[in-house]
């Protein structure tokens, strides 16, 4: 299936991306759809970008649904280690 | 066989890229222009491009992310033209328009036009069947001809209020595994094409979910894939043919 469903938020921080270059991103598009690469009929794609970079300033992640959960509980429980000082920059 | 990548004007006269291929000898003979996939303009759509060819067409692929990113990777393109919303139903209208233009102004065109799409081109086939002058239309399990599509979807709305438009006969090709379209979407859509007298052909394919085509994706499915080339090789033969 393709769900086509799209969901964007605004980050900010840096990826080490193309040519192993780091730059700042501005911008996640996440989505539940085809991976190009991993082998798996559907994967939950995260791309971290900076449109102002052109197409290729993108750090692109294909996660089985499995791995996906397992990421976002990672990142929250790293969050919550840090504290209520984690959400203060 | 010969390809190249050309330019030609899609919609509003905006000029993108297209990959071309067709059979050498000058006999008269029809074209199809193929749709990617949403993954894009990639490697693998363009070898579906030389099979037309190989099959006696001339064929030409338009690069529908051409405008979000020129010259970029066909992955990277996709990423930015979803980051985007996608393409708009009516600059996908104007560049197939484009791209059957091409096909007929070729000195060995016979007059007649075919349209084929993947994935979320086979809504986009059946979208410029119902807008353009085509002479016949292969869906490949596109998504929301019928249904709702998703909020945040690029698709504003299904192809329903379109149908009674359809200037094609249409072969769709569907796995009964997928969900999108579902087995039931399919089935209306049969439904409904029957009701406005819609010359139309369908096959759904057990052990097959979406994109059952892909032969570089672990969805590919051999005998399904097998079988719905040769339905589309007869329905072109059967429409296109001189």
């Amino acid at each position: 299936m393709c769900t086509y469903a799209t969901s964007r938020a605004a980050v900010s921080g840096s990826a080490k991306g193309p040519n192993g270059r780091w730059f700042h991103v501005t911008g996640a598009t996440v989505y539940f759809d085809h991976p190009v690469h991993a082998l798996a009929e559907h994967t939950l794609n995260i791309d971290l970008s900076n449109p102002t970079g052109g197409p290729s300033a993108r750090v692109a992640l294909e996660l089985t649904a499995e791995s996906a959960r397992a990421l976002v509980v990672a990142i929250e429980e790293a969050l919550a280690a840090a504290g209520s000082g984690a959400l203060v920059d | 066989m010969t390809t190249r990548t050309v330019h030609l004007a899609g919609h509003n006269g905006d000029e993108i890229e297209a990959y071309v291929a067709q059979p050498t000898g000058a006999a008269p003979r029809g074209g199809v222009v193929v749709i990617h996939h949403m993954p894009g303009w990639d490697r693998a759509t363009k070898e579906i491009t030389r099979r037309f060819a190989e099959l006696g067409y001339d064929a030409v692929c338009p690069n529908l992310y051409w405008r979000e990113a020129p010259g970029a990777a066909p992955d990277d393109a996709a990423a930015t033209a979803r980051a985007q919303g996608g393409v708009p139903d009516e600059r996908l209208v104007g560049d197939v328009g484009g791209a059957a233009a091409l096909l007929r102004s070729l000195p060995t065109s016979n007059g007649k036009v075919g349209v084929i799409g993947y994935c979320s081109g086979g809504r986009q086939s059946v979208l410029a069947a119902c807008s353009l002058d085509l002479d016949a239309a292969v869906d490949c399990y596109g998504a929301f001809v019928t249904g709702t599509p998703p909020e945040g979807s690029p698709f504003r709305s299904n192809l329903v209020p379109l149908l009674p438009q359809l200037r094609a006969p249409l072969l769709g090709l569907f796995g009964t595994e997928d969900k999108s379209p579902s087995p039931e979407q399919v089935s209306e859509l049969d439904t409904l094409l029957t009701e406005h007298g819609k010359t139309h052909e369908f096959h759904s394919y057990d052990d097959a979910g979406h994109g059952f085509f892909a032969v570089d994706r672990a969805m590919y499915r051999v005998a399904a894939a097998n079988d719905g080339w040769v339905r589309i090789a007869d329905f072109y033969a059967a429409h296109l043919g001189g």
